[in-house]
Formats: structure tokens, C-alpha cells, sequence
């Protein structure tokens, strides 16, 4: 149980995946404008997230590690398909997207028609599949654990978007230098925010 | 249709304009991702630039001969099996001839298929393009990624560690006999953002046209 806190922990404040590893930076700054749209994202993000970690976690352990095809016949016991890796992890993850839009133009077509263009960027979110990257080089234990860790990485995402889309919308109305203006400022804000992350390491359960 | 010189106005146009005016990282916020998590030292992030212009420029054509063939609802799919394609061969070559930097690049590597440059460059450009036209447009792309993944590189070496290439640059000046130390935080994964964010204000304040609204 500890083990799971602290995975959990970890992987929202200390690995945080905007702060730490920069991953899905492309939708963080485009989608940030405005707190809303944000949330919608974040909330998208934190669901793909906790399914295709795990989907791919047992993808991992089933099919592609060294070994992992034994359960079908022993002669596979030194089969190792780890290369193809990367091509089963985004086949999984666009098809999962793929469903979640459809799923969100069902059941609600205001959020559908907000995140538009983005939805189906998320199968290019780095967040994503670098989530999937992360649990394959960090070899959980368990399924348990990589539901965690999935979970954990999205709630983070969320964080950091919805921290900075609110900062914009408040930034709007001071004085930027013109250069600075939009792209600029968002940088400088997301390294100092960065710095403020940086405060949680070290925390251990 | 009149037959163009390859090297048409146009055609060199697209080779020069991802570099400044639109360029991928600054100007389209593209490919960030993958970009500034490896842009501690140099070496890596010379790597990584020239992985990218590889799949980028390979992927580009693959895309844009293909572009009749495809039916637009499964693009997607398809650019996706291009690039994974072209990342794992880049990958297999990383860890047979240099692998401590393999080691050292991590996820990063299996990160460019989600490298939103690509996505964005054949999305945008290859699928309405000739070949010829797609392979120039993905090496102007690259190299304009490339540069400023060097640029941040070579500050943060510099300025963090005071080496360049792991050459001790700052120690042989004997600066240090002066009273300087390294800047630590260099090293740490927030000043790349603040780097990325100087980058584009000395940019925009030399380039007007680029300043947005609000």
C-alpha cells in the first residue's frame, strides 16, 4: 500500500511530466488559454492515461519482454519482440483515443466541440506514450502499480495546464513587454513553476 | 505544368524560412516535447537533431508519394506506422553504434514518433505536396529544430557545467581562478524552458512581425 502511495506521489509532483520531462508541451501551450478548455483537456489526458498504461503494461509482459510469450508454448521462452515496442504502444494508444472521441461526441457534445482540433492530437501527446515509455523502462511489479502510475502522471498533466491556463488569463491584463507577449511569458512562466515543483522532491512515504 | 528548376525561388524558400521566420519550435510551438528534456549537453542534442531531420525529411517523402493512396479518415494510422517505422530503425542504429548516448536519450528516442514537428509537417505540408517539394520542407523543419536545440544546448553546457562536448572550456580560460562557479541550475529541467523563453523574446524583438496580440 505504501509502495502504491508513493508511486502515486512521485508521479504527480516529483516525475511530474510537464515539469520534469517536458512531455506533451505542444497541447500544454496551445490548449492553456483559457481555464475551461484546460480542464476538458486534462481530464481527456488523465483518462488515456490510466487505460493505455496499463493496456500496454500487460502488452509488455505478455508479448514483447524476453520470455514474455511462454504462457503460450515453452518454445517461445527466448523470443524477444522489444523492438516493435513503439509500434504496438501507438497502435494501442490511437485506437483508445479513436474511442474516447467517440465516446466524448456522444456524451457531450459542448466539451466535443471545445477541445475540437485536440482530441485527436492526444494519440500525439508525448505525455502519452511517454507514459507508456516510462512504465516499460521502469519495470512496475505489477499491473496494480501501473495503474497508479498512470493515473498519478495524468493527475499532474492536469495540474500543470490548469495552473497555467489560470495564470494567463490573469496575465492578460498586466504589462508584457510586446516581445515577450503570448508564446514568451508562458515559457518563463512554466520554468518558474517549474522551480516551484522542484520544492516536492525528495518527499518519501 | 511547366517544369520548375529544382531550385526555384519557392523551393529555396522553403529551406530558408523554417529557420527564422516560421520556424518549428519557436514561431509554430511545434515538437517541444521531446525537445528540451535532452538539451542538457551538447552531444545528445546533436543526436537527436539529427535523428529528427532523418525521419523527418524520409518520413516527409514517404508521405507525400503516398499521399493519392491514402484515404483521409485512416491518415493518421498510416503517418503514425511511417514514423514508428523510421524511429525504430533510427533506434536499432543508436544502440548498435553509440550507445551511451542511446542510454542517455531514454524514451527519448521512441518520443520523436509523437514529436508533433513530424505529425504537423506532414499533416500540413507533405500530404499536398510533390516529394521533391515534402524533402526540402522536412530538412528546412529540421534544421530549424536543430538549431535551437543546439543554441539551448550550448547554454546550458556552458553555463551549467562549463564544458563544451565535456571539454572543460571555462577551467583551461582558468576563469574559475577568477572567482566564477558554475550556475547549477543550468542543469535542472526548468531553466530549458526559461532558455527556450529568452530565445524567442531575442528573436521576436528582432523580428517585429511576430509579436502577438495579447
Amino acid at each position: 500500500m505504501q509502495d502504491l502511495a508513493n508511486i502515486f506521489i512521485k508521479s504527480i509532483f516529483i516525475d511530474n511530466m510537464v515539469f520534469a520531462y517536458f512531455l506533451g508541451m505542444c497541447s500544454y501551450l496551445a490548449i492553456s488559454k483559457t481555464v475551461k478548455t484546460s480542464v476538458g483537456m486534462g481530464f481527456a489526458v488523465i483518462f488515456v492515461l490510466s487505460i493505455t498504461v496499463p493496456l500496454n503494461y500487460l502488452l509488455v509482459n505478455f508479448v514483447l519482454d524476453k520470455g514474455a510469450l511462454v504462457w503460450l508454448h515453452d518454445d517461445f521462452h527466448d523470443v524477444d519482440l522489444s523492438f516493435l515496442s513503439f509500434i504496438m504502444f501507438i497502435a494501442v494508444i490511437a485506437s483508445m483515443v479513436q474511442l474516447v472521441e467517440m465516446l466524448v461526441e456522444k456524451f457531450s457534445p459542448a466539451l466535443y466541440s471545445s477541445l475540437g482540433i485536440f482530441l485527436p492530437l492526444i494519440a500525439v501527446n508525448c505525455a502519452i506514450l511517454g507514459g507508456s515509455l516510462f512504465m516499460q523502462e521502469r519495470a512496475y511489479n505489477n499491473i496494480t502499480e501501473a495503474i497508479v502510475f498512470g493515473l498519478g502522471s495524468g493527475i499532474g498533466w492536469f495540474l500543470a495546464i490548469v495552473g497555467i491556463a489560470a495564470i494567463r488569463e490573469k496575465i492578460r491584463y498586466s504589462h508584457v513587454p510586446p516581445a515577450l507577449r503570448g508564446l514568451g511569458i508562458t515559457f518563463i512562466i512554466t520554468g518558474l513553476m517549474g522551480i516551484a515543483f522542484m520544492s516536492f522532491m525528495g518527499i518519501k512515504l | 505544368m511547366s517544369k520548375e528548376p529544382l531550385f526555384s525561388k519557392k523551393n529555396k524558400s522553403l529551406l530558408t524560412d523554417p529557420l527564422d521566420d516560421n520556424n518549428p519550435v519557436t514561431v509554430q510551438v511545434l515538437g517541444i516535447c521531446s525537445a528540451l528534456a535532452i538539451t542538457v549537453q551538447l552531444k545528445p542534442a546533436i543526436v537527436m537533431a539529427l535523428s529528427v531531420l532523418f525521419v523527418l525529411s524520409v518520413a516527409n517523402v514517404v508521405v507525400s508519394l503516398l499521399r493519392s493512396l491514402i484515404p483521409s479518415r485512416i491518415r493518421i494510422i498510416v503517418q503514425l506506422v511511417v514514423i514508428a517505422t523510421l524511429v525504430i530503425l533510427v533506434d536499432e542504429v543508436l544502440k548498435a553504434f553509440v550507445y551511451d548516448v542511446s542510454k542517455e536519450l531514454s524514451v527519448f528516442v521512441g518520443l520523436i514518433i509523437t514529436n508533433c514537428i513530424i505529425m504537423g509537417r506532414l499533416e500540413a505540408f507533405a500530404l499536398a505536396n510533390s516529394p521533391w517539394k515534402s524533402f526540402l520542407d522536412g530538412l528546412g523543419n529540421a534544421f530549424g529544430y536543430g538549431w535551437i536545440l543546439i543554441a539551448v544546448a550550448f547554454f546550458r553546457e556552458l553555463l551549467g557545467s562549463g564544458t563544451l562536448f565535456g571539454y572543460p572550456v571555462l577551467e583551461n580560460l582558468g576563469i574559475y581562478d577568477l572567482g566564477y562557479e558554475n550556475n547549477g541550475m543550468m542543469i535542472l529541467p526548468p531553466m530549458a524552458l526559461v532558455t527556450v523563453g529568452v530565445i524567442i523574446w531575442v528573436q521576436r524583438m528582432r523580428n517585429n512581425k511576430l509579436i502577438e496580440s495579447n
